[in-house]
């Protein structure tokens, strides 16, 4: 390194301003939407569930045959896993230096993709199954 | 990691602060992350069992209902409104507001009477509904 490093940077990458990261504040804000939209979802939900705490199976089947029911059901587990893998990145990050990364990672991604599409399943079997 | 032993000064580890609620607030949002994280297993396997049928939705019921599984709905339910209500602060402190020391530490502490608070309430309705 010798005289101004910041000769070495051409116009474009100033202009991205996405440092050596290579992503922005993607992360950052997607983690805040996604938390805006889960408050929305988590007050529905709670809503839902202390109403159908006790009620029998057919009561259940019946009400996820409402599509707004369906549709709102079905936004809580795309809003969450996508937050949940963002938090966990952090905390992966924050903790974990060794080899354990990459492979924690990825864990985290496929878990989160697992739960959305699981939920996603159900949900769409409970809505236009028989 | 750099295996370099330098003189360099390290920050103190965790047992050398004093006790803060901002400090306890902070841990126990990422402490309620995780666990929101983990429970959502639970939450996937109310929706398989429904969508399973009668029989596989009776052993999920059954469960839920059993003194565990309300212990955890309990518990996870705080967690959640906790979470959400730390979630709020952040959004405060992202627009700039409410970051002096004394403003934080208020803020910390009526995060934990609002998540306890309306715990509470959300059980005091699921019992008389
Ligand atoms: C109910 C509404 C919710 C709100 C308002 C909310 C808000 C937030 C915010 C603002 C952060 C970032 C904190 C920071 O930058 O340090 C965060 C982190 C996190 N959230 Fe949420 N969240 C909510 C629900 C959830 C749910 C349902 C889950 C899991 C299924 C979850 C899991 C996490 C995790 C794992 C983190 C990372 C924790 C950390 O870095 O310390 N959140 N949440």
């Amino acid at each position: 390194m010798s005289a101004d490093p910041f000769k070495m940077r051409t116009p474009l990458r100033r202009v991205r301003g996405l440092g050596v990261s290579g992503s922005g504040t993607e992360h950052f804000w997607l983690q805040r939407m996604t938390a805006l939209s889960n408050i929305a979802l988590i007050l529905f939900f709670v809503v839902f569930l202390v109403a159908m705490h006790d009620e029998p199976y057919a009561v259940v089947r019946e009400a996820f045959r409402n599509p707004i029911i369906g549709l709102l059901v079905a936004l809580v587990p795309v809003s969450f896993s996508i937050h949940m893998r963002l938090g966990m990145e952090i905390v992966i990050e924050d903790y974990v230096h060794s080899t354990w990364k990459l492979p924690l990672r990825i864990i985290n991604t496929f878990f989160a993709v697992l739960i959305a599409a699981a939920s996603l399943f159900a949900i769409a079997k409970l809505s236009f199954g028989a | 990691m750099s295996d370099t032993k330098s003189a360099r000064p390290l920050s103190p580890h965790l047992s050398i602060y004093r006790f803060k609620p901002t400090m306890a607030m902070s841990i126990v949002h990422r402490v309620t992350g995780v666990g929101l994280y983990l429970g959502t297993v639970f939450f996937v396997w109310w929706l398989l069992a429904a969508a399973s049928g009668p029989e596989a939705f009776s052993y999920a019921s059954a469960f839920f209902g059993s003194i565990i599984g309300r212990l955890f709905l309990f518990v996870y339910s705080w967690v959640l409104l906790h979470h959400m209500f730390g979630g709020l602060r952040h959004f405060v402190w992202d627009m700039g507001h409410a970051i002096t020391r004394e403003q934080s530490t208020l803020a910390a502490q009526a995060t934990l009477v609002a998540s306890l608070a309306s715990t509470l309430l959300l059980w005091l309705i699921v019992w008389i509904v």
